[in-house]
């Protein structure tokens, strides 16, 4: 006698795919960015750079300005829609002195980021220029903005992909930042 | 017939050749634009997700070949380039997923698949020649004269 169960497989295997794939849009749905690609770099040291400065505005960026204290490092190109988006609520941190931030300017013209900077506000302490995204590449960099938080040893501790909302910093950025101060 | 093959012919050698890399990109020593090439073709552009960036236009994927180009200048193994890239971008940057036991329901699955496949197809082939039949009952057998007189089929 052929036994009747095995017909069922296929629809377990069926059902179990449904259940899965519906997980998956569910978690999309809830704001799991499916082109989300995890860093690597989290827990290692900021990688070896030194960047030029915006010319006329000073400070340059480089590996060694990122130790003795945490700091925040946002990449960002004055042709970036979405880190316009960003910009009030990097404005309001350091308005407040809440933290360091660096600025990487990316594949951007220093002309048109000096312009970007002095009509929206500039939050920046320092700013290097990554012409050719050789920094960019080596922070693993797939689009702007990204935040990185930085702790005193120079360790990568956060990545943010994307413009940081409000709802992130104070419910994941501000209470790592916290910890780390401890 | 021999146009179809030209046609065909045309369009493949368009197909074929695909890549973005610029002329102001390549190397001017072929062996090391050659493994540049093959380092290139290893990598993911991780803007587009679905091309190498030898492929892909975008601005990242060039500075990403630039850099691989650099690399290879400063004397680097394409080993330690590639290493360099999955350091930052994680196995993702590579298109061909390492071999490692994280990835090998990926490299077996099809194969344990076709195996199971093939192990239920052998099992339904011997049960249907096992299956012993039953003689017709004799009653059984009166209702097929009786079908076959008749010339009819049904029962």
């Amino acid at each position: 006698m052929i036994k009747r169960w095995p017909f069922l497989i296929p629809l377990a295997v069926l059902i179990v795919l449904v259940a899965v794939f519906s997980k998956r849009l569910v978690d999309v749905d809830g704001g799991i960015d499916p082109s989300f690609i995890p860093s690597v770099l989290l827990d290692r040291e900021v990688p070896e750079f030194a960047l030029a400065p915006l010319p006329g505005r000073g400070k340059a960026l480089a590996t060694q300005d990122l130790s003795g204290g945490i700091s925040l490092i946002n990449i960002w190109g004055s042709w970036c829609v979405a880190c316009l988006a960003e910009h009030p609520l990097l404005m309001e941190l350091a308005r407040q002195n809440t933290i360091p931030i660096h600025g990487i300017a990316w594949r951007d013209n220093p002309q048109a980021a000096l312009a970007w900077l002095s009509r929206h506000g500039d939050p920046y302490e320092r700013i290097g220029l990554d012409p050719d995204s050789q920094t960019a590449i080596a922070f693993g960099v797939t689009g702007a903005p990204e935040t990185f938080i930085v702790d005193s040893e120079g360790m990568i501790r956060y990545k943010h992909i994307g413009p940081i909302s409000a709802d992130a910093w104070s419910n994941t950025i501000e209470p790592l930042i916290r910890s780390l101060e401890q | 017939m021999t146009q179809i093959a030209t046609i065909l012919l045309v369009v493949w050698s368009f197909v074929i050749p695909c890549f973005a890399v610029e002329p102001d990109e390549i190397l001017r020593d072929p062996n090391l634009e050659a493994r540049a090439r093959e380092i290139g073709k290893a990598l993911r552009c991780v803007v587009c997700q679905n091309e190498t960036i030898d492929e892909s236009d975008a601005e990242l994927a060039r500075d990403m070949r630039r850099l691989v180009r650099r690399q290879i200048i400063d004397g680097h193994s394409d080993q330690k380039i590639i290493d360099y890239m999955v350091d930052r971008y994680g196995d993702f940057v590579l298109l061909k997923p390492p071999f490692k036991p994280s990835t090998w329901v990926l490299w077996f699955g099809p194969f344990a698949v076709f195996c199971l496949g093939t192990l239920v197809i052998i099992r339904k082939i011997r049960n249907i020649s096992h299956i012993q039949m039953k003689p017709l009952s004799a009653e059984e057998q009166d209702k097929l004269a009786e079908a076959e007189n008749n010339g009819t089929t049904k029962l």
